[in-house]
This record gives C-alpha cells, sequence and structure tokens, in this order.
C-alpha cells in the first residue's frame, strides 16, 4: 500500500490538477443534466432527453426477444448488435452504408443498420441473420439460406448475412421477377469475391419456387 | 464520433422549439446522410432532435394537389398506387436514387436536405468552402469530374463552389412544380421547390433557403397532365447505386404529335436541380420529333461551363435531355 500512496510532495501539480478535473467534471454534470431535463419536460419531449454523456433507455425486441438496455446515443444499431449483444452475424464491412453488409430488418424492412443510432429504435422489432433459422442445433434453415448454400451464394462469405437479409427483402418486396431486377433491387449489397451470379440465381430459385420468406 | 444530446420530439412544435434555441441543433429523420456525415468527423452537432415520431408520413390525393408527409420514406413513396398512377416520374426519380434498403430508411424531407457528395467536401484534410468557409475549394483545379456546369456565377476564390447537388428525388420534384411546406419560429411557409434549394453565391455553406429551425412538414404536387409521357433517365459510372454524372427528368402532354406542356429538369449539373424552363418554351406547341429535342437541347445547353474533367458534360448533357424526351414521348 505504501508504494501505491501518491508522493504529495513530488505530485503536487499533479494532484491540483486531478482535484481540478474532478471537480470540473462534477460542475459540467450538475449543470448540464437538470437543464436538460427541464428543457424536456418545458418543451413536452419525452424522457429520453439525454445529455452527451449520459446513456439513455432503449427497449426493443431483437429476433423474438424483448431488450432493456443502456446506450449512448451515438451507438449505431450495428455496434449495439455486434459489440453489447454479441450477435456478430451481422457485418461491419465500410460502415459507411455503400456495402450491405450490415443490413438487418427493422419492422420487417430491410435497412442498414450502420447508418442509424439504436435509440432511434424504440420499440422495435428488429431481425438479423441469427433470426432466421429455426430454433435449436437441429432447427431448419431458412429458405433463402438453403438456397445460397445449394446455389453457392458465396465465397469468403463475409458479405453473406447482409446479401441474405437483402434477399430475403427483395422477394417480399416483390423484386425478384427477373435476374435484371434482383440486380437492381441488390444492387446495395456489394460482394468482392465476385458471387453476384451464383447470388442472382439463388434468388430466382426462391422465387420461382414461392416458398414464404 | 462525439457523443451528443439526443432528445426525441413528440410533436412539430417540440422538435422546432428543440432545435431554435441552439444554433448548432439538428433534426435527425432517416439519418442515413447526417450519421455518414457524423463518422466522417464533417459535422459535429452537439444536440440532435428525433422527429421520426412526427404525424408526417402520409400520402394523400387532395384533388387538385397530392400532399406527401415530410416523413414519408422513399420506398413508401416510390411503391405508392397514388404516385405510380399520377407522378410515375418521381416514382422513377425516387427508385433511381441510392439502394434498396436506404430508400427504406431515407424520408422525402431528409432526401431534400442531404449534403453534397463533393470528395473535396467529404475529406476534412482538404479545402473546401462549404464545409470550412474561406478555405478554398479543392475541386476547381483538382479532380472536378462530377461537378457543375451551370451556375456557376463569378466570385472570389474564398466563395468558390462548384459542386453538384446529389438526390434524384429533387431533380423529379422541381420539373413537377412541387411547393414545400415548412413550419418554423416564425410560422408556417410555403417555398416553390425551385427556390428551396440555392446556388452557391457568397454562402457556399448553405444547400437551401430554410431558416435555422424550420421542419420540413410536406410536400404538394399539383396534379397534372403529364403522367402519361413522362421519363426520368440517370447515367452514371455504374448500373446502379452511384450518384449520377448527368440526370433527365423530362415530361410531356401531348396532343395527338403536338406538345402541349413540357417539364424539364437535370441533376447533376448545378448546386440546385436545374429546371429548364427555357428548353420548356422551346418545346411547346412543336411536334414531339428529334429534331425538335434537339433544338430544346441547344437552348438548355446556354450558359453551361466546364472545368479541366467535366467537358464531357458539355457532350453528355444535351444527348441526354434527347433521349429522356425521345423515351418520354415513346
Amino acid at each position: 500500500m505504501q508504494h501505491n500512496e501518491p508522493d504529495r510532495n513530488n505530485n503536487a501539480g499533479q494532484e491540483a490538477r486531478r482535484d481540478f478535473l474532478k471537480q470540473s467534471t462534477l460542475l459540467t454534470a450538475l449543470s448540464l443534466t437538470p437543464s436538460v431535463v427541464v428543457q424536456a419536460a418545458e418543451k413536452h419531449l419525452d424522457e429520453k432527453a439525454a445529455a452527451y454523456f449520459e446513456q439513455v433507455t432503449l427497449k426493443l425486441t431483437i429476433n423474438g426477444k424483448p431488450y432493456t438496455l443502456s446506450v449512448e446515443p451515438r451507438v449505431t444499431l450495428l455496434d449495439l448488435l455486434r459489440e453489447r449483444l454479441n450477435l456478430t452475424g451481422t457485418k461491419k464491412g465500410c460502415d459507411y452504408g455503400q456495402c450491405g453488409a450490415c443490413t438487418v430488418h427493422i419492422d420487417g424492412r430491410r435497412t442498414l443498420s450502420c447508418l442509424t443510432f439504436a435509440v432511434m429504435h424504440e420499440g422495435q422489432a428488429v431481425t438479423t441473420i441469427e433470426g432466421l433459422a429455426e430454433a435449436g442445433p437441429q432447427g431448419k434453415l431458412h429458405p433463402v439460406q438453403e438456397a445460397f448454400i445449394r446455389h453457392d451464394g458465396f465465397q469468403c462469405g463475409y458479405c453473406t448475412p447482409g446479401q441474405i437479409m437483402s434477399a430475403i427483402g427483395c422477394l417480399r418486396e416483390d423484386r425478384a421477377n427477373s435476374p435484371d431486377e434482383i440486380r437492381e433491387y441488390m444492387s446495395g449489397n456489394i460482394c468482392r469475391c465476385g458471387a453476384y451470379n451464383n447470388i442472382v440465381d439463388a434468388i430466382a430459385e426462391v422465387k420461382k419456387g414461392g416458398q414464404k420468406v | 464520433m462525439i457523443n451528443f444530446q439526443y432528445l426525441r420530439a413528440s410533436s412539430p412544435k417540440s422538435a422546432i422549439d428543440g432545435v431554435r434555441t441552439d444554433l448548432s441543433a439538428q433534426f435527425i429523420a432517416g439519418g442515413t446522410n447526417l450519421i455518414d456525415l457524423m463518422k466522417r468527423g464533417i459535422t459535429a452537432p452537439p444536440k440532435l432532435v428525433d422527429i421520426n415520431n412526427l404525424p408526417l408520413r402520409d400520402i394523400a390525393d387532395e384533388g387538385k394537389t397530392i400532399r406527401i408527409g415530410a416523413l414519408a420514406l422513399n420506398s413508401t413513396v416510390a411503391d405508392h398506387s397514388l404516385i405510380l398512377k399520377k407522378l410515375p416520374l418521381l416514382a422513377q426519380a425516387l427508385n433511381a436514387g441510392a439502394s434498396a434498403q436506404i430508400r427504406n430508411m431515407a424520408t422525402v424531407g431528409g432526401n431534400m436536405m442531404q449534403r453534397t457528395r463533393c470528395p473535396y467536401f467529404y475529406d476534412p484534410s482538404l479545402p473546401c468552402n462549404k464545409r470550412a468557409p474561406g478555405s478554398g475549394c479543392g475541386a476547381v483545379a483538382g479532380i472536378n469530374r462530377m461537378h457543375a456546369i451551370f451556375g456557376l456565377e463569378p466570385v472570389p476564390d474564398q466563395h468558390v463552389c462548384i459542386a453538384v447537388h446529389p438526390s434524384d428525388m429533387c431533380v423529379a420534384l422541381a420539373a413537377l412544380d412541387a411547393t414545400v411546406e415548412v413550419w418554423g419560429p416564425g410560422g408556417n411557409r410555403t417555398i416553390p421547390f425551385t427556390g428551396f434549394h440555392r446556388l452557391p453565391g457568397s454562402n457556399p455553406q448553405k444547400d437551401n433557403t430554410l431558416q435555422h429551425g424550420e421542419l420540413i412538414t410536406a410536400l404538394r404536387l399539383p396534379d397534372n397532365a403529364l403522367a402519361t409521357h413522362s421519363h426520368y433517365l440517370k447515367i452514371r459510372d455504374r448500373a446502379s447505386y452511384a450518384f449520377a454524372l448527368i440526370s433527365v427528368a423530362a415530361a410531356l402532354d401531348l396532343k395527338g404529335k403536338t406538345i402541349q406542356q413540357a417539364r424539364l429538369a437535370m441533376g447533376g449539373v448545378a448546386h440546385k436541380p436545374w429546371r429548364l424552363t427555357e428548353a420548356e418554351q422551346v418545346l411547346i406547341g412543336k411536334p414531339a420529333t428529334e429534331a425538335t429535342f434537339r433544338e430544346a437541347a441547344q437552348v438548355a445547353m446556354r450558359g453551361a461551363r466546364a472545368f479541366e474533367h467535366n467537358t464531357y458534360k458539355l457532350k453528355l448533357a444535351p444527348a441526354a435531355i434527347v433521349e429522356a424526351l425521345t423515351r418520354a414521348a415513346g
């Protein structure tokens, strides 16, 4: 313990600075928190007002399971899924909305989880690649997952979760009626291995088979 | 990304109040452009007011006009039966933009508010009068292949901006005589669509004529006789999911072969969607032939000026106008 005691004589300056920082942080907290809450109440904004250092309570459903979380406003839905909830099936490719690897469904719509803050989805239902197959080790895969395997719709596999989530959206939107239409409506998903032809074939087969997706 | 204060508005008034008092506060709707800009450090609003809960999503036929709520998603508008029937040009333009996922997130109001994709604007280490007023324009003597050919007023170096507006939807809205309904601290007002976006002038940092705290609530489009003969042509580096090099929104009202009314606007050529009213005048009363379209294209190109890497636009733009008009008439 003696060893860890700060040497007050030698570190007086540092200590003073540390105390000042502590104090000023506290003052900042005091001056910001009430004003934010008061401001929010005055303006009839709901209780989700958050100062920039605060966490916001967030309730949402992911793959059918309800979550109550506490998150910073700046956390994207993608980072929440991957870093907090260990749902790493959803991939981070470019992180700027250009590659489609992070595609998930929000309330049934295919969207990019990297270009949206998690706090913007209070009360909504998110489906990720992990939520497609039936539960359990013997659970049946989703028809689009099966078609991707049958048609070898991937090589390295990194874009595949995004491709599959997007393909389901494409089919549900009835935009899979020809190879050209599939290519156009899948253009937000990039595959650097170049498995495009097989991806198009997989989607076309599910469309032809008329399975419910 | 630096953290920020997050407020969720429950009424348009509370949203406006939440932004009005803080000059650096911003609204957030779909977030597809704003979050991208925040991640890259191009903008860092200390406070965001989330407007997604506001009741501004309806698309309604009001008789002589069609009203589209500002929070209607790009994909919802593009797939809506009323829009497909009466404003197919708008649906076509929407589907030409972004990707299916982004169209499912981005709102109509947000599409209007998106910033230029000029690479100099997008790189904080390079000069840009739009991002950092007074720092100069990197594009004017740089790689300006994607840049403007119209609306280039002579201004001192510290104001130069040759960026283009990136939206496809806005090109169709400029052609279709849309108006923008805006609520703000000073009351409500209506802005004609062609007066919503602005030329850079001496304030290139300002993309549009909105005042701080003003909230776009809806678009209104007149029901017209232009639905049957319209076409949105987009020319880009890839077959899909790329910004326009040149785009043309063309709509004609034909009686037999004769043009009764015409609407024409271009994208990828100016700091704002570029309506071509003089070219439209050339078309009226003439037969819908290639010769007529060429004459209109020639008039449309008056005043165009190119830079080192975008001289191709001086040929591509008139050819695109002729092609779009031909497809609209066909």
